[in-house]
C-alpha cells in the first residue's frame, strides 16, 4: 500500500498535518488525565488536597480531553483528508481550516484552564460555560461550511458513504450542541439551562446519547468506511450494506437517549421506548461491523503482517462488542443491576478505548507517513508493541470495571431477610479496591502505547526518507 | 391535530421511507452507481488505479 504514498499538491494536506499531530499530543494528555484519574481512585490522597486537583474538577477535564481534544483532533484530520480524497479536490477554504484548527485549539486550552477552577456548566460532556459554547458553535459551523463547500466542488459523480457518515456527524453534533447549550447567563463565568426538571434531563441525556452516537460513532465509522478498505488495499465489503447501514444507523440513534435516565423522573412510557430503540440499534451496529471486518474477507493474512491494519479490524471487534453490551444494558431489568456501577465505566472505555481510540490510532498511522511524504512508519515493529500495549491495557480494563460493576450491583441490592440492606455502601467500595488497581495498570499500558506512537511519529518525521530501510519492514500488501 | 396523531404519522413516515431506501438501495439501477462509488476510495491514485476492482484476485 505504500506505493501510494505520495503527497498530492493540490489537497490542502497542512490542516490534515496539524489535527493529525494534536490528535497524537492530545491523546496523551486526555489519556494521562484519566490514568491519573484512576490512581486517585486507588490513593485517594493523590489529590494533594488542592481544589484544582481534585477528582471532581479532573474528571470533566479527562472527559473533554479525550472526546473533543483527541477523538475530535482525529475527527477533524480525517474528515477533511477523506472528503479531499474521495472528492478529488482541494478543500473548499484554506482559510476556514485554518480557522477551525486554531479555533478548536482555543476551545480545548480554555477547558484546560475553566474545567479545573471548577467553572462549569454541570452537564456531562457540555460542561463549557456558555462563552466556550459559542466559540464551539463558530467554528463547528466553518467546518460544516468547508466540508459541504468541498463536496460540492468535487469532480466525481457519487459522494462516498464515508463522506455520508462524517456530513450527519457535523450536521447533528451541531443541532445537538445549539440545542443543549440553551442557557441563561448570570454572568460571564456563569449559566443556567433554559430548561427545568425532568425536561432538562431529557434534553441533556438526548444530547449525551446521540455525543456518542455521532460524534464517536458515526464520525468514526466514516474513518472506519475510508481507512479499513484502503489499509487492506481492497473495496469495502458491500456498498450497498453500508448505505443500509447509513440511514438505519441515523434513523435510530436519534431515540435511544433515554436509557440513560431507567427508574428516574422521566415517564415510563419514556423509558421503555429508550430501552426498544436501544435494543433496536444493536442491528445496524453489527451491519457496520460486519461490513467492516469481511472487508479483510479472503484476504485475512494480511492481518499477520500489517499492525496497521490489525488497529483498524480490532477496533471493529470492540466496536461490536460495545454495541453489544450497550443494548443489553439499555434493557431496564439489566439496567437496574448496572445502572451508577463500575460497569458502565467499562462500557464506555471498551467503545472509547477499544473502539475509538484504536480505529483514530490505526488512521493516524496510515495518514502519518502520507502527509508527511515518508515510505512508512519509522519503526513497524514499534506499531506492533502498541497494538499490543494497547490491547493489553482495554482488556485490564474493562475486565476490572466489569468484575466490579457486577460487584456492585449485587451487593447493593443484597438484602437481609428483614428488610435491611446487607451491605453499606464503603464495604462495597473496599470490595472493588483490587479492581481499581487492575484498571490504573490499564490505563499505563494504554498510556504508554500513546508516547511509544508519539516518538514513532517523530522519528518518521525527522528520519531523511533514504534512511528508511535497515528494518524488515512488514508490508501491507 | 393532536401530538399523539402527529407522532403516528411521523413513525409510519419514518417507516415507510426506510423500506423504500432498502428497495432502491437492493434495485439493479443502484447497484452501478454503488460499483463506482465503491472503487472510490482507490480512484485518485496514480499508480495501481483500479487495481482492487475485483474482490476476489486482488492481492498484491
Amino acid at each position: 500500500m505504500s506505493v501510494t504514498s505520495q503527497a498530492h499538491p493540490e489537497y490542502n494536506y497542512k490542516v490534515v498535518r496539524q489535527f493529525a499531530i494534536m490528535t497524537v499530543v492530545w491523546g496523551i494528555i486526555g489519556m494521562s488525565v484519566g490514568v491519573l484519574l484512576a490512581a486517585q481512585l486507588y490513593w485517594p490522597a493523590l489529590n494533594f488536597d488542592i481544589p484544582y486537583l481534585t477528582f471532581s474538577r479532573l474528571r470533566p477535564l479527562h472527559t473533554n480531553a479525550v472526546i473533543f481534544a483527541f477523538g475530535g483532533c482525529a475527527l477533524f484530520a480525517t474528515s477533511y483528508y477523506i472528503v479531499q480524497r474521495t472528492s478529488q479536490v482541494r478543500l473548499f477554504s484554506d482559510k476556514l481550516a485554518s480557522f477551525t484548527f486554531w479555533g478548536w485549539q482555543l476551545v480545548i486550552v480554555l477547558a484546560a484552564i475553566t474545567l479545573p477552577l471548577g467553572i462549569t456548566g454541570s452537564k456531562e460532556y457540555a460542561e463549557l460555560e456558555w462563552p466556550i459554547d459559542i466559540l464551539i458553535t463558530l467554528v463547528w459551523v466553518a467546518y460544516i461550511i468547508n466540508f459541504f463547500g468541498t463536496i460540492v466542488l468535487r469532480k466525481v459523480a457519487h459522494i462516498y458513504v464515508a463522506n455520508w457518515f462524517l456530513g450527519a456527524f457535523m450536521l447533528t453534533v451541531a443541532v445537538l450542541h445549539i440545542a443543549n447549550s440553551m442557557v441563561i447567563p448570570v454572568s460571564f463565568t456563569k449559566s443556567y439551562s433554559l430548561y427545568g426538571g425532568a425536561v432538562d434531563a431529557m434534553i441533556q441525556w438526548w444530547y449525551g446519547h446521540n455525543a456518542v452516537g455521532f460524534f464517536l460513532t458515526a464520525g468514526f465509522l466514516g474513518m472506519m468506511y475510508y481507512f479499513v478498505p484502503k489499509q487492506a488495499g481492497r473495496p469495502v465489503y458491500s456498498y450497498r450494506l453500508s448505505v443500509i447501514h447509513f440511514w438505519a444507523l441515523v434513523s435510530l440513534y436519534i431515540w435511544a437517549g433515554p436509557h440513560h435516565l431507567h427508574y428516574t423522573a422521566l415517564p415510563d412510557w419514556t423509558q421503555s421506548l429508550g430501552m426498544v430503540m436501544s435494543v433496536i440499534l444493536f442491528v445496524p451496529s453489527w451491519g457496520g461491523m460486519i461490513n467492516g471486518i469481511m472487508t479483510l474477507s479472503g484476504a485475512w493474512h494480511k492481518l499477520r503482517n500489517d499492525p496497521i491494519l490489525r488497529f483498524l479490524i480490532v477496533s471493529l471487534s470492540f466496536y461490536g462488542m460495545s454495541t453489544f453490551e450497550g443494548p443489553m444494558m439499555a434493557i431496564k431489568t439489566v439496567n437496574a443491576l448496572s445502572h451508577y456501577t463500575d460497569w458502565t465505566i467499562g462500557h464506555v472505555h471498551s467503545g472509547a478505548l477499544g473502539w475509538v481510540a484504536m480505529v483514530s490510532i490505526g488512521s493516524i498511522y496510515h495518514l502519518i507517513p502520507i502527509l508527511f511524504n515518508k515510505p512508512a512508519m519509522y519503526s513497524i515493529k514499534w506499531v506492533n508493541i502498541h497494538f499490543w500495549l494497547a490491547t493489553i491495557g482495554v482488556v485490564l480494563y474493562i475486565v476490572a470495571m466489569w468484575m466490579s460493576g457486577v460487584l456492585q450491583g449485587l451487593m447493593w441490592r443484597a438484602v437481609n431477610a428483614d428488610g435491611t440492606l446487607t451491605y453499606s455502601f464503603v464495604e462495597s467500595l473496599e470490595a472493588s479496591m483490587p479492581f481499581y488497581f487492575v484498571r490504573f495498570v490499564g490505563g499505563v499500558f494504554v498510556v504508554a502505547g500513546m508516547i511509544l506512537m508519539a516518538y514513532n511519529v517523530y522519528r518518521t518525521i525527522k528520519t531523511p526518507n533514504d534512511e528508511f530501510v535497515t528494518e524488515p519492514q512488514a508490508q501491507a500488501a | 391535530m393532536d401530538y399523539g396523531l402527529a407522532g403516528s404519522i411521523f413513525t409510519v413516515f419514518v417507516f415507510v421511507t426506510f423500506i423504500g431506501i432498502v428497495f432502491w438501495a437492493f434495485s439493479s439501477r443502484a447497484k452501478e452507481r454503488f460499483d463506482e462509488a465503491q472503487n472510490l476510495v482507490f480512484d485518485d491514485e496514480p499508480v495501481q488505479k483500479k487495481q482492487s476492482n475485483n474482490q476476489e484476485s486482488s492481492i498484491k
